[in-house]
């Protein structure tokens, strides 16, 4: 299995790391028995994101699609930032392995459930926008490529 | 930066020696006969299947008739589960393993049971060792298999395997093992062992891949897995590989020349990372046993982080490891070896596996161990894990200083 150039320089360079201590919201996703976890730090002013960082435990994909979504959520107003795709996330880095997917996903749930917080804070909730954060409902984790999961190196098949 | 690559995935291939593809080349390049050919050319092809057999049985103290050239290690294992299950049909439908085998053990049993036959998979304990007592325990009338492996390939803890043979034979139970990690890494003789059948596999001992042995005691008879001609005795068909059975052979002939001096220096290697990498890096953990270890094995679990990220790190530093986190298992687990010793998943996941060889030098570890313990750090300072550990809102399930984590459940209370 090979990453893209993007995944591995996000990887190896993450962009906005840490945390921010007075965060407007946070949205912590995944859990470690399934090896990832992702939390994004929102700072929002007028309902603009002026600020994300993130934590992540997990794989290059993991750490590199939380990189990137960080990247694609500064600046933006509260509602662009609610059309982030998990398939957005992945063509920004120039793709992802099958296996891979997942974990933009992750990244996609981690800023839907910081936003979440907003919008119920702020009362800004209804049935329109509602719809855009289906994707909390999902486990991304329940995905049946298993057709795809057989062939990858790993120290088992050792 | 040294960008000079290090190999440190011997457990999973070695590259092939230069004298074993010294010896193959010219048998490539000019004995093309089929070895079961009427004519001269047919008879030479036979004569270096017959010699490297020889070769081989002498090198393990058994009889020629006892060798069998086969594909490699996996094929091994599905023969000697698989034919033992086809002759034995009518003596019983159990079989005994234990849960840390390899696949080509585990999967080969779980085509068994969806085709009617039980299977107990055993127990093994926090270093990964097999208790004997629990195989005679769960031996039946009906059992006609127990297969233990030697050594495992993940965390490298040698098994008794002399114990468990000892009391498959009293119960009058054929006993397989694995031995692809043991052989050339630790001394392998079939007959003091006292095992019936015994895979292993060429390419974990500097021979090319393709070309594995099984041992048949005389005596045990399982049916084939392979149908066709009459090679091997008739009981393992297709065309012998003439150049691979002499590369194989000569392999094992070096591997066991260099055992004694390899397994003493590898061992130091060895114990020296452990020691220096605990040392150096907070919250980690040895998996595995701390002696009855192969002496080219190491497997740490790092808390807080994910394997894959470590070794995506490592291979930028010019490192190939391995490791059981699922990310790099093909599936959503991590490695059964990994959970079967009772680790938690979160554990599990940030384990790494280093396995030496002949080419690995004392500077190499010296590498590893100046450049590991940044990489953990790097990889813990963006872990959400480790800053909610720093904020003191959950609590470390490894000690600080590192010691042996043994069987129990611990989980993170993750903050929502």
């Amino acid at each position: 299995m090979k990453y893209s150039d993007k995944v591995m320089d996000h990887f190896l360079n993450p962009r906005n790391v840490g945390e921010i201590p007075d965060s407007t919201v946070s949205g912590t996703v995944g859990n470690p028995v399934c090896g990832d976890i992702m939390r994004i730090d929102l700072k929002i002013e007028n309902e603009v994101i002026v600020d994300a960082k993130f934590m992540t435990f997990g794989c290059g994909a993991a750490v590199a699609t939380s990189s990137m979504a960080t990247e694609m959520i500064i600046g933006r107003t509260v509602q662009e930032a609610l059309e982030l795709t998990n398939r957005a996330v992945a063509n920004a880095l120039d793709g992802l392995p099958p296996i891979k997917m997942h974990c933009s996903a992750l990244a996609e749930q981690a800023v839907k459930k910081a936003l979440l917080q907003y919008y119920q804070e702020h009362g800004l909730l209804n049935d329109d926008n509602l719809k855009l954060f289906s994707i909390l409902e999902e486990d991304v984790h329940d995905h049946e490529a298993d057709e795809e999961l057989i062939n990858l190196p790993g120290i088992e098949n050792q | 930066m040294n960008t000079e690559r290090i190999y440190f995935d011997h457990a999973a291939t070695t590259a092939i020696r230069p004298e074993v593809l010294s010896v193959m080349l010219p048998i490539l390049e000019n004995i093309y006969g089929n070895p079961s050919s009427f004519y001269d050319e047919g008879a030479e092809a036979h004569q270096h299947i017959q010699a490297a057999r020889e070769q081989i049985a002498e090198l393990l103290g058994v009889s020629p008739d006892e060798i069998f050239f086969t594909s490699g290690g996996t094929e091994s294992d599905n023969w000697a589960i698989k034919g033992t299950v086809i002759a034995k049909r009518k003596q019983g439908k159990h079989l005994i393993t234990t849960k840390i085998e390899h696949h080509a053990v585990l999967h080969s049993m779980q085509a068994l049971e969806k085709i009617g036959y039980e299977v107990s998979y055993l127990d093994v304990d926090g270093y990964g060792l097999v208790d004997p007592k629990e195989i005679e325990a769960a031996i039946r009338p009906d059992t006609i298999l127990v297969s233990v492996m030697m050594a495992n390939n993940e965390i490298g803890t040698i098994e008794p395997i002399e114990d468990i043979a000892a009391i498959c034979k009293e119960k009058r139970v054929l006993f397989h093992s694995d031995g692809v990690q043991a052989l050339g890494a630790i001394p392998v003789k079939p007959h003091e062992l006292d095992v019936d059948l015994m895979s292993f596999s060429g390419h974990k001992f500097y021979a090319p891949k393709g070309i594995g042995i099984m041992y048949i005691r005389k005596g045990a008879r399982i049916a084939n897995l392979i149908d066709g001609g009459a090679q091997e005795k008739r009981l393992r068909a297709g065309t012998e590989n003439t150049a691979f059975a002499v590369a194989i052979a000569k392999a094992l002939e070096l591997a066991l020349m260099d055992l004694p001096e390899e397994a003493q220096r590898q061992t130091a290697l060895r114990d020296r990372l452990i020691g220096e990498l605990m040392a150096k890096i907070p919250y980690i953990k040895l998996n595995g046993h701390y002696e009855k270890r192969l002496p080219n094995n190491i497997n740490l679990s790092f808390e807080f982080i994910e394997g894959e990220s470590i070794l995506l790190l490592l291979n930028q530093l010019g490192y190939m490891c391995s490791s059981g986190s699922a990310c790099t298992s093909g599936s959503l687990d991590p490695s059964h070896v990994l959970m079967a010793i009772g680790l938690p998943h979160e554990i599990a996941h940030g384990s790494l596996r280093i396995t030496l060889g002949r080419e690995n030098t004392a500077a190499d570890i010296d590498r590893m161990i100046a450049d590991l313990p940044g990489v953990i750090e790097k990889l813990r300072l963006i872990s959400p894990l480790y800053a909610d550990f720093k904020h003191g809102k959950i609590k470390n399930i490894i000690p600080e200083q590192g010691e042996n984590l043994l069987k129990g459940e611990s989980r993170y209370e993750v903050q929502r």
